[in-house]
């Protein structure tokens, strides 16, 4: 479709971008990214024809453009603009119209049946027919940037190239404007060619990216092979974290701002915590990075309040989450922050107790009742009442905790509550065998994401040793009390 | 809007009304003077003109003189001149994305002026041409300043902003309004005679000027009216226009060099008339919508019977004193440019 082979141009003989050599296929969706200055709209206007190449070429369907008359080239490609003002107003109408330019030849030049239909078509398809005879100027910059899109299909493009087709729009324009071309590519096989200055978008909706840094190509790959922290930190200078978006599986970058003032180191410990009849909280003087089950908070996120409340042995609710949050909200808690869990056993007794070594420390907490014991080999999924005997285990890590150590955490704390069980010699009541939790269990591992680096909580590092062993031992601890109350 | 929309929905009504605009301003124009010669006689003598006739007897034969050797020539003079102005200023405003860009307020008349003083006071003659010389030579110093001043104003602002191009506009017109005055310094003489000329005036220049200025009217026109598309296709910039397909290096040269062609030639008929390329286009594009296909034969019937018109008042408001015509014309044009700008600075 697309071909540029070592492309060199540039303005006044000094050269832009230098040896740019990428392919386009049909139907493809090509992002090219970069930051301000490394030739984005330089290469954009060369592929358009606007400027010539100082070396190299550039083919559209295997012949150079340059061998293109201006009108042939406009019913290959066409090229949606950044938004800019407009001094004349036109009606919608007659800009779209504007697009089948290149389809007329000679002096008297005649509005066809086919002009028309291709004129309805795509203002149909962009949604702008209802005012089709409005002032352009008049319309709002999501309306404006539909109609100079309209006037580009009008174009019947094979190719659409776009600078930066975003700017300026509101958040639901961007992403309407943005499925429609994607549409476009993936169901009438246009070929998309687009800058983006957002990093987000463009993983989100290309197919394949470039990244130019200082006029030359530092990346040509699959946006999970172009957004990498390294390349994006180095060509952006920003510093960035990679993360997977949450439902499409494409890579998210996220900016990391500067701390404004150099916080106070946090270490979370007994001194935070609450212990009352209806429920125990912790409440950290920071947001904490938590990973946890749970009735509302659960899963990944930033939290600075825990909560594990006490609920009576026959508390039965549809809802319980609803009900939760209703708890939170009465009791003062921003249900945004907290992560709540329950439990029907008394809230004395507890176990909790700080364990360190020179470099870490963990603040583990742990309410613990066997009522429910479970041997996780053998579980026939009895249904019992779903609070009776719970295992609710909070674990504090004071460091900076990666990703894997967080699972790892996860494990190592089940691994150590599963031993302390065993040697309690709690059994599962349906299959007579050793139990290795309770079916309600919950577990919270948070972080204070500052000071030493842990990338580890296996049980050969420090870290899990010390998860280890406390979870053992204050799980113990507060079955033998649940046991002797 | 509801007016505007109406009006825009319907080509057919919007011709009519710009003709018998035409129509009723030429016939006035004709009709009113020390001399009231009425409308009927007009239209007989006219008539008579247009098929070959012999006049009709009952027409007075003052008024057949009066009409023919004075009136008529003289009302279509004013009206050629009108239009070539509309349609110069309507093409130079579509090509420069700019609503105020007009013959005059970008030095183009000046310059066609010092070409056709030029040429009037060293009593120039290329031969050939002979009696186009004064044309051609106003023609050529119009295009020359045109694209000196597109070429100043590029380098003093590469996005050649409205502000740009109207103050380096402004300043070639007074280098070159400064030039003629040199010349009239050096010559001497006929000093009044060459101010009324330079203010513009389509007075006693009879069937001869008309002759000059038709036929530089009909190729600048269908110049113009044959880019219309393009016009329109470069409102929205020029590289907007080459993305549409259009081959914009050769179109915006030949939109100037007609452009200059219509503004050369009615500058070396009538002098330097300003504002009938800003305010005809302005007015039109308001009424009727800026697409070029229609604005520029619409503002060539507007521009025709607003400058009959605006002849008539001048060699009536305060008769027997005849003023120039650009007095005029400058009177309203000079508030109507002040309301564009203002509204352009409210926009932007």
């Amino acid at each position: 479709m697309l071909n540029l082979d070592h492309v060199s141009g540039g303005y006044d003989g000094q050269p832009v971008v230098q040896d740019i050599h990428f392919s386009v296929s049909p139907g493809e969706f090509f992002g090219i990214l970069g930051p301000n200055g490394s030739g984005k709209t330089t290469l954009m206007k060369m592929i358009s024809g606007l400027i010539p190449c100082m070396s190299g070429s550039i083919q559209l369907n295997n012949q150079n453009i340059r061998h293109f008359s201006r009108k042939a080239l406009a019913k290959k490609m066409a090229v949606l603009p950044q938004l800019t003002a407009h001094t004349f107003s036109y009606t919608v109408r007659e800009t779209v119209a504007l697009g089948r330019y290149a389809h007329h030849e000679g002096f008297f030049q005649t509005w066809t049946p086919e002009d028309e239909h291709v004129l309805q078509t795509v203002m149909a398809q962009t949604n702008i027919t209802a005012f089709k005879h409005e002032a352009v100027q008049e319309l709002s910059g999501g309306e404006q940037q539909r109609v100079f899109l309209a006037q580009a299909l009008a174009q019947q493009p094979n190719l659409l190239l776009l600078d930066e087709p975003t700017n300026h729009l509101d958040l639901a324009y961007q992403k309407n404007l943005l499925d429609l071309l994607k549409k476009g590519a993936e169901q009438e096989g246009l070929t998309v060619v687009s800058i983006f200055h957002d990093l987000n978008l463009a993983s989100l909706y290309c197919d394949r990216l470039l990244l130019l840094h200082e006029g030359r190509e530092r990346a040509l790959a699959t946006p999970d092979g172009v957004l990498t922290e390294d390349l994006i930190q180095e060509v952006y200078q920003a510093e960035v974290k990679k993360h997977p978006h949450p439902e499409v599986a494409k890579p998210q970058m996220y900016l990391l701002p500067d701390e404004a003032e150099t916080t106070e180191e946090v270490t979370i410990g007994p001194s935070m915590l609450d212990i009352r009849p209806e429920h125990i909280t912790l409440t950290a003087p920071i947001p904490l990075r938590t990973i946890s089950s749970g009735v509302c908070g659960a899963g990944i996120g930033w939290h600075r309040d825990f909560v594990n409340r006490h609920v009576l042995c026959d508390y039965n609710c549809s809802d319980p989450e609803g009900e939760m949050r209703d708890y939170l909200e009465r009791n003062g808690f921003d249900t945004s922050r907290t992560v709540g869990m329950m439990t029907a056993v008394q809230m004395e007794d507890a176990a909790y107790g700080v364990w360190e070594n020179d470099y870490i420390s963990v603040f583990t907490v742990v309410t613990a009742g066997t009522g429910n014991a479970t041997d996780s080999a053998r579980a026939a999924g009895q249904t019992r009442p779903a609070v009776q005997g719970t295992i609710n285990i909070w674990l504090f890590v004071n460091g900076y905790v990666t990703e894997d150590a967080f699972i790892q955490a996860i494990m190592t704390a089940t691994e150590a509550k599963a031993q302390a069980l065993r040697e309690l010699g709690i059994k599962d009541e349906t299959t007579g065998t050793i139990a290795t939790g309770t079916s309600t269990d919950s577990i919270l591992v948070a972080a204070t994401q500052q000071g030493e680096t842990l990338p580890y909580a296996g049980t050969a590092t420090e870290l899990g040793q010390l998860i280890g062993k406390s979870v053992y031992a204050e799980t113990k601890k507060a079955i033998q009390r649940y046991q002797a109350g | 809007m509801s007016i505007r929309n109406f009006l825009k929905s319907n080509d057919a009504f919007a011709y009519a009304l710009a003709l018998a605009f035409l129509v009723i301003a030429m016939l006035t124009a004709i009709s009113v003077g020390s001399v009231a010669v009425p409308v009927s006689d007009i239209v007989k003598i006219i008539g008579a003109h247009v098929f070959r006739l012999p006049i009709a007897d009952q027409v007075d034969s003052m008024y057949v003189t009066i009409v023919s050797q004075i009136r008529l020539p003289r009302v279509l003079l004013a009206g050629f001149v009108g239009a070539s102005l509309a349609i110069a200023g309507a093409a130079f405003q579509g090509l420069l994305r700019n609503p105020l860009a007009d013959p005059y307020i970008l030095g183009v008349s000046s310059g066609a002026s010092v070409g056709a003083v030029t040429t009037l006071f060293f009593n120039i003659s290329i031969p050939l041409l002979g009696f186009y010389t004064l044309p051609v030579i106003s023609i050529a110093a119009a295009l020359l300043t045109i694209l000196l001043v597109l070429f100043f104003a590029r380098r003093v602002d590469r996005t050649m902003r409205v502000e740009t191009i109207i103050l380096t506009g402004i300043i070639f017109s007074s280098f070159l309004g400064s030039l003629i005055s040199l010349i009239i310094a050096l010559t001497g003489d006929e000093l009044q005679q060459i101010m009324g000329w330079l203010l513009g005036s389509v007075s006693m220049r009879g069937w001869s000027h008309i002759g000059i200025i038709v036929p530089f009217f009909i190729v600048g026109s269908l110049l113009l009216l044959m880019n219309s598309r393009e016009l329109n296709a470069m409102s929205f910039g020029e590289e907007r226009a080459q993305h549409l397909g259009v081959d914009v290096e050769r179109r915006k040269l030949v939109i100037l060099v007609a452009g200059s062609i219509l503004t050369g030639a009615a500058v070396a008929v009538s002098g330097a008339i300003g504002f009938v390329g800003l305010v005809i286009p302005h007015l039109t594009r308001r009424l009727w919508g800026p697409d070029h296909v229609h604005l520029l034969p619409l503002s060539i019937l507007t521009g025709a019977g607003f400058l009959m018109l605006t002849d008539l008042i001048s060699r009536t408001i305060i008769s027997p004193t005849i003023l120039p015509i650009g007095v005029i014309t400058a009177l309203i044009g000079a508030p109507v440019f002040a309301v564009i700008l203002m509204k352009q600075r409210k926009n932007a």
